[in-house]
């Protein structure tokens, strides 16, 4: 192409931002209503009543930074309307109201595409390689930054994940090119902002406990006790202490903590969201629903012992299993631990440096997504998205990403339920799809096909299973009868692609081989 | 990359700025009596459906012509008649008889957003791919960048997404017609065109060069043998399909003359709504309203645009390549205003001919904050001048000899001061773009000048267009570039 080498990273960024910007009259989901409240309750109220204000039912429910992160941009939303930040004006929805939250989204995401520029950096480039589009930084690049579940989920649908995501990538960048500390601080920052990210901390703490805070290893690999820096593990913990202070320091000065603390983790909610993530418990649920009804054909069971299927019904509640034990938050957390137990050893006992503790916090956020409690599909973001830098160096990875990938994007399409989002989703979904198939196939050309014939089928099938649930199902007459129907296969079918990757992905990090462990 | 996946991801890519422009809102939403373009189709739909096909141009009791009358050709109303059958298995409400009129929801919104891009899918967008693979001169990356561009131009995509309208159909036509012409096949080329005629009688500005080429090329290959049976063959060609087009309004005479007098108003003036055209500017000058009367204001406007068209035409004539064919289409660019927005990406391979596009999108902009459609304008022009810039980049290869500014030059130089640099006037037409589109959209006009920033975007645009027609002039009358000097290394 004409335009010089430097210059396609911008032109990318240019490029996603105007895309954004033709959503802003796209449905937006009550996520927005969610924002607007606490854009009002952070500018209206005093510190002291933002955790205990429910006049809305979407309560304060993110760490205290978010909420100081709502205070500033209520200072720039006043010049656009300040009637959406009065805390009674419930579902207010001006035009004005609306440019100005969809354009905070499109512009906070600078910070998504700074940590964007900042990874495709840490790629190896291969020699000679001069066409740009060949590039694995390019292919990068393109991959998060016109990530279809970003674009769906942010813009659209509406939340401020790429704002958030800037964070992750940074500090991954940032231990990617062995500055710990500075990654260290944007996590913390990040823990602050929205605690799901807790899914990866088990992976910093290890890593940074075993990586930073022993300066050095043996020439096996194993732990050299004696190289134990205090020094470091003093200035860790002060930065996490730091930063927990600046966020949660006026509420424990308060005596506020147990409400904070209730609001972010309200486990009154049921085991799987109204529309079940497409996890190891969606599994476990359709199989205790067809054990369930198998069980009444075959006469061993009594229908009227069955519980109502309130499971189906699409409603956020605390429910019973019919034939297989109940799952309770602490069995999920146990399953949760258990699950990501291996990946944490590996990289304590052997450690491989920044690409391992890349693949372990993978492994911690899958391994959450799969087995946790409560869980949001959107959550699958967390794994794709650093996926993505290990797609473009390594062949098997390439593989895994497409899998988990097409399967995580397209479990995000009961999102946008509306007709008129229908075109673009599915236009999204074929243009990214169809960039990462031939981009990444032809990165690792050289070394053979990237995906086994078998999981090609599988991924073909995901084109039966939209087609079904988004054109035959509707018109057909089960639409009345089980409306929960295309959702419910739609995870089930997912949830078999991202449990395959999970264990792909834990097979290449156990059967890696040995790399030279590095000084830090 | 293969070409492929590079075409498949920019179509996409179009889709997506269209769906998105047609998110919003379109023309007259809301607005009773009349409301506006996106009612007169939906109304269309209805007559066509309900009434004979006798009875669809004649004001009757069913049929109100005051009321959004058909006023294009035959194909339109066809088009709508298949518009209308698809409406009324899906809702019957929507092209019921009187009962429909200023009929809005979303559902009937989406429809009808849903006919405009399938309309473009089968015929606009094809015949863009397929023309910048195989007509324009390149890398495979540099025609798909050409093709991208093509595609982003805001104009169709404001009007036709935004506003409402179908002219990606006849665009699309025509533009299967260039593409014939180009690979050499005149008789199909004569048919598309004449089914982009059928379906507006707009085309009829482009339908001289088209003319003149054929009947040129017949001329050179020998009006004795060759080229006379050549000649037959698209004459037969051209009869037979209006004939097949007109086949139902044929029984009567008197059904042919009130379809004719329909897509030909006579009676309304030379400028409706403030247009970007020559007689709009030359309004603030003299008055010609009111010194010529109606008849004589549309026969001076009909023999100066055959004027101005007419020096390409004989050139045209004399030599009939498809180099001069291209550049003839565009001369005649300049002269009217709706048929104007044919994007002739002909010449898109340097950045300095975005500008009139521009220009002219800019020149509608009154139209489309009335219409609600700023956020789509901004985003849309926006998208169209960085990527025209970044991706042809033409600033770095735009030498004078490619664009033949000579000639140009001098007459430049005449006319104002003389800055050198020709990259210079382009970042001033933007410049005065973008400050015209912030007074138009922010400011409010004095009391006495209520059309001001109308105007002055009329006579701007106007500007840029005399400016690129005596260049296109100027270009037609010289050499084409030769092979060597085109081919740049990428």
């Amino acid at each position: 192409m004409a335009a010089d080498s430097c210059s396609w990273f911008p032109a990318l960024a240019v490029g996603v931002s105007l895309l954004k910007c033709f959503f802003i009259s796209a449905y937006r989901s009550t996520d927005f209503e969610v924002h607007r409240n606490w854009l009002a309750i952070t500018h209206s109220l005093p510190v002291s009543r933002w955790y205990y204000e429910n006049t809305s039912e979407w309560t304060l429910d993110y760490p205290p930074l978010f909420a100081w992160f709502e205070l500033g941009l209520s200072q720039v939303a006043r010049r656009f309307d300040a009637n959406m930040l009065q805390v009674e004006n419930l579902n207010y929805a001006s035009p004005a109201t609306v440019l100005f939250q969809r354009l905070s989204v499109i512009v906070t995401d600078v910070v998504f595409i700074y940590a964007a520029r900042e990874c495709c950096r840490c790629v190896r480039e291969p020699k000679g390689s001069r066409d740009v589009l060949s590039r694995p930084s390019f292919v990068l690049a393109v991959l998060l930054l016109w990530n279809f579940g970003l674009l769906v989920v942010d813009h659209i649908h509406f939340q401020y994940n790429g704002f958030l995501f800037g964070f992750l990538l940074l500090s991954v960048a940032k231990h990617l090119q062995s500055q710990h500390l500075q990654g260290a601080l944007l996590f913390a920052f990040l823990l602050n902002l929205k605690h799901i990210y807790l899914y990866v901390a088990p992976a910093y703490g290890v890593y940074l406990l075993r990586s930073y805070c022993f300066a050095q290893d043996n020439k096996d690999g194993s732990v050299r006790w004696s190289s134990f820096s205090p020094l470091r593990l003093l200035a860790l913990g002060a930065i996490v202490t730091s930063v927990c202070a600046l966020s949660f320091g006026p509420f424990i000065a308060m005596g506020q903590l147990p409400q904070v603390l209730s609001r972010l983790f309200p486990f009154k909610r049921g085991l799987c969201h109204a529309y079940w993530a497409p996890n190891i418990w969606a599994l476990y649920n359709v199989l205790d629903k067809s054990l369930a009804v198998l069980g009444v054909r075959l006469k061993l069971l009594e229908e009227a012992e069955l519980p109502p299927a309130s499971m189906t019904g699409g409603l956020v509640q605390e429910f019973e299993h019919s034939v297989l034990p109940s799952v309770t938050p602490a069995v999920t957390l146990v399953c949760t631990l258990l699950s990501i137990l291996p990946a944490v050893a590996s990289i304590w006992l052997r450690p491989h440096g920044a690409q391992g503790f890349l693949r372990c916090l993978l492994l911690c956020a899958l391994g959450c997504f799969m087995f946790g409690w409560h869980v949001h599909e959107k959550a699958i973001l967390i794994a794709i998205l650093p996926l993505s830098i290990l797609a473009v160096e390594s062949r098997e990875d390439a593989g895994i990403f497409l899998i988990l990938t097409t399967t995580g994007h397209y479990s995000l399409f009961p999102l946008l339920f509306t007709p008129a989002e229908l075109p673009i989703k599915v236009v999204l979904m074929l243009m990214f799809t169809i960039f990462s198939f031939t981009a990444l196939r032809k990165l690792h050309s050289a070394q053979g096909s990237l995906l086994h014939p078998l999981e090609v089928i599988y991924l073909l099938g995901l084109v039966a299973v939209a087609i079904a649930c988004e054109v035959v199902f509707p018109l057909s007459p089960w639409q009345q009868r089980l409306p929960f129907l295309p959702l419910l296969v739609t995870s089930v079918y997912c949830a078999m692609g991202v449990c395959y990757a999970f264990l792909r992905l834990y097979a290449s990090l156990l059967l890696r081989r040995e790399e030279k462990p590095k000084q830090l | 990359m293969q070409t492929w996946s590079l075409v498949s991801i920019c179509v996409l890519l179009a889709i997506i700025a269209r769906w998105g422009v047609s998110l919003n809102s379109y023309s007259g939403a809301g607005k009773p009596p009349m409301f506006g373009d996106y009612e007169a189709q939906r109304h269309w739909q209805e007559v066509t459906y309900n009434l004979p096909i006798q009875e669809w141009y004649f004001n009757t009791t069913n049929n109100d012509l005051n009321y959004w009358g058909l006023d294009y050709p035959p194909l339109t109303a066809y088009h709508s008649w298949i518009c209308a059958y698809i409406a009324k298995t899906i809702n019957p409400e929507w092209v019921e008889l009187h009962k429909s009129r200023g009929y809005e929801s979303t559902q009937h919104k989406l429809f009808m957003r849903m006919t405009v891009l399938v309309a473009d899918l089968l015929i606009y967008i094809p015949a863009v791919v397929l023309y910048c693979l195989y007509l324009t001169d390149g890398s495979s990356k540099k025609k798909v960048s050409i093709m991208f561009c093509f595609l982003l131009y805001p104009g169709l995509i404001l009007i036709d997404y935004g506003h409402f309208q179908y002219n990606g159909v006849s665009l699309g036509f025509a533009l299967w017609g260039i593409l014939a012409l180009g690979l050499g096949w005149d008789v199909l080329g004569s048919m598309a065109f004449s089914l982009a005629l059928n379906y507006k009688q707009m085309e009829l500005y482009h339908a001289l060069p088209f003319f003149c080429y054929l009947l040129g090329k017949c001329i050179k290959t020998g009006l004795i043998g060759r080229g006379l049976f050549l000649l037959v063959r698209i004459g037969v060609t051209v009869l037979a399909t209006f004939a097949l087009c007109w086949l139902p309004f044929l029984a009567e005479p008197s059904q042919a003359m009130q379809v004719v007098r329909r897509i030909f108003p006579v009676a309304r003036g030379l400028f409706e709504d403030k247009v970007a055209n020559t007689w709009c500017s030359l309004n603030t000058l003299i008055k010609i309203k009111s010194i010529l009367s109606g008849d004589s204001q549309l026969y001076l406007s009909l023999a100066c645009t055959l004027l101005a068209v007419l020096p390409s035409c004989i050139r045209l004539l004399t030599k009939p390549t498809f180099w001069h064919f291209k550049l003839a289409l565009v001369s005649v660019f300049g002269i009217q205003h709706w048929a104007v927005f044919k994007p002739t990406g002909l010449k898109c391979n340097e950045i300095c001919y975005a500008c009139p596009f521009l220009v002219f999108v800019c020149s509608m902009l009154p139209l489309f904050l009335k219409d609600g459609l700023l956020v789509p304008y901004i985003v849309t022009s926006l998208g169209f001048l960085f990527f025209s810039i970044y991706l042809l980049s033409a600033l770095d290869h735009c030498s004078e000899d490619k664009l033949r500014l000579g000639a140009y030059n001098k007459l430049f130089y005449c006319l104002f001061i003389p800055w050198g640099n020709h990259f210079l006037h382009f970042y001033i037409s933007i410049a005065a773009m973008v400050g015209l589109s912030i007074a138009t959209a922010v400011l409010i006009p004095p009391p006495h000048l209520p059309d001001l920033f109308p105007v002055l975007v009329s006579t701007t645009a106007f500007l840029h267009f005399l400016g690129t027609f005596i260049h296109f002039n100027v270009v037609q009358f010289s050499e084409p570039p030769s092979r060597k000097s085109q081919k740049k290394s990428n």
